[in-house]
């Protein structure tokens, strides 16, 4: 049984993979088809995982269908790119926040660096 | 008790300006990184302890010969709602002061805590579904972004370490490990918690230019120590290759301001390392490359032994004030 976490992944993957919105029935369709992991997945399991990943701000609902149509709220590349602004930001509170292997570098850093690279 | 509430106050001002001034200009630091992280503790703490220590001293030192006895006729007073003529505007002024700088540390320390627990549930929550488990390493995800980023999330059981596609593939798997390894060290060492404490340091006095200062050499000082574990399995070449290959790589790709509407304000142009506090790359590429001798036992020592005196002058003033009158 897949955990709740590697699921999130999972539905994710789907609705980004579609602009459309699907029901969680569809969902579970189409994670069986994918995925090894998740032959018996319920349905419920899913509206669970939807459910989390509403509260997260990853995924919305569409009012006033039934069964609830389910749509990813921005791209994977938007994400993403959210996720790499706060790891490589310049808040003055992000160092205490997580901890980077390198810091900014400024370019005059980065040509010296360059050449000690190429002369080793 | 007069006499040590001017001896705390000349302390509190000593540890407020000239001490730090002078401990982040020491050369010897990056010599034995974890003397000097005790040594910026020791003064944070004393620093603190002696400025509202010197206000408390003085706004009750008509009420009693010590600390203990001073208090428990404060809190008569007050409990009996009695008139005091003892105690003068000064010395009203004095204890209130104390009292606000007090709440006032402690208020920011807690919210600094909630704000990066939340920035880090939230980023938590992304990488959960950006992200894939490393098949190589253990509590390793993997992200998928040409640019060479590593870092940990520091959260208990739940800490990770994440590095991206391009990191990855940029370099060579003994550089990697090292990389991995300087990241572990973070996490084993608990530097989150010395990062957060100077920190809410750092926003609780912005005013005093050293709070900042001491931040700076705190977050340099971690990056050191990790350094330093990484070199314990790694050979410095290979260290040195990685910390170039990544700050190289990682140069270009700091986030434009266009993208900076996604996320927390970063007005343009602040960036660079001396704005945000990060060790600076160079000086930690100068210390693996022409390594110094480290401390040796008597000099760590000394530092120690210094650090422990800082720490139980303002506590001796505070507790028994009958030694200097």
């Amino acid at each position: 049984m897949a955990s709740l976490g590697e699921l999130e992944r999972s539905v994710m993957d789907q609705l980004w993979s579609t602009a459309d919105a699907a029901t969680a029935n569809e969902l579970r369709d189409r994670l069986a088809q994918s995925e090894v992991q998740s032959k018996d997945l319920a349905v419920t399991t899913v509206l669970t995982v939807l459910s989390r990943l509403e509260k997260k701000g990853l995924v919305e609902r569409e009012r006033g269908t039934r069964p609830h149509r389910y749509r990813a709220i921005s791209t994977r590349e938007d994400h993403t790119a959210r996720l790499m602004h706060e790891a490589l930001g310049t808040a003055p509170d992000r160092e205490a926040v997580l901890a980077r292997f390198i810091g900014s570098v400024t370019e005059a850093e980065a040509a010296t660096l360059r050449r000690l690279l190429t002369r080793g | 008790m007069l006499a040590a509430s001017y001896l705390l106050a000349l302390l509190a001002i000593l540890l407020a300006w000239p001490v730090p001034v002078a401990l982040s200009r020491a050369q010897w630091t990056s010599r034995s990184p974890f003397a000097a992280m005790v040594l910026w503790q020791s003064i944070a703490l004393a620093g603190g302890l002696s400025m509202i220590g010197a206000m408390l001293v003085y706004g009750l030192q008509p009420l009693g010969d010590n600390l203990l006895q001073a208090i428990g006729r404060a809190a008569s007073l007050v409990l009996e709602n009695k008139a005091s003529d003892e105690l003068q505007f000064w010395h009203l002024f004095a204890l209130c002061a104390a009292a606000l700088l007090g709440t006032h540390l402690v208020f920011t320390l807690g919210l600094t805590y909630a704000r990066i627990t939340s920035q880090r549930r939230r980023h938590r929550e992304l990488l959960e579904v950006l992200s894939l488990p490393s098949g190589a390493i253990e509590r390793t995800l993997v992200i998928n972004h040409p640019a060479p980023v590593a870092y940990c999330l520091p959260g208990g059981s739940r800490s990770v370490t994440v590095l991206s596609d391009g990191l990855v593939e940029a370099l060579s798997s003994g550089e990697l490990a090292a990389v991995v390894e300087h990241e572990r060290a973070h996490l084993t060492q608990r530097h989150h918690l010395l990062l957060w404490a100077f920190e809410a340091w750092r926003q609780a006095l912005p005013w005093l230019p050293t709070s900042r200062l001491s931040r700076e050499a705190v977050s340099s000082l971690v990056e050191m120590l990790a350094d330093d574990v990484a070199r314990r399995t790694a050979p410095d070449e290979v260290l040195v290759r990685a910390i170039a290959l990544v700050a190289v790589g990682s140069a270009g790709s700091a986030p434009d301001p266009a993208e900076a509407s996604l996320g927390s304000s970063r007005t343009p142009g602040t960036a660079g390392p001396s704005d945000d506090g990060e060790a600076s790359v160079a000086a930690r590429l100068s210390r693996l490359l022409t390594p110094q001798p480290q401390l040796t036992a008597a000099q760590t020592t000394a530092v120690l032994a210094v650090s422990g005196l800082m720490l139980a002058v303002p506590t001796a003033l505070l507790l028994a004030p009958g030694l200097v009158t």
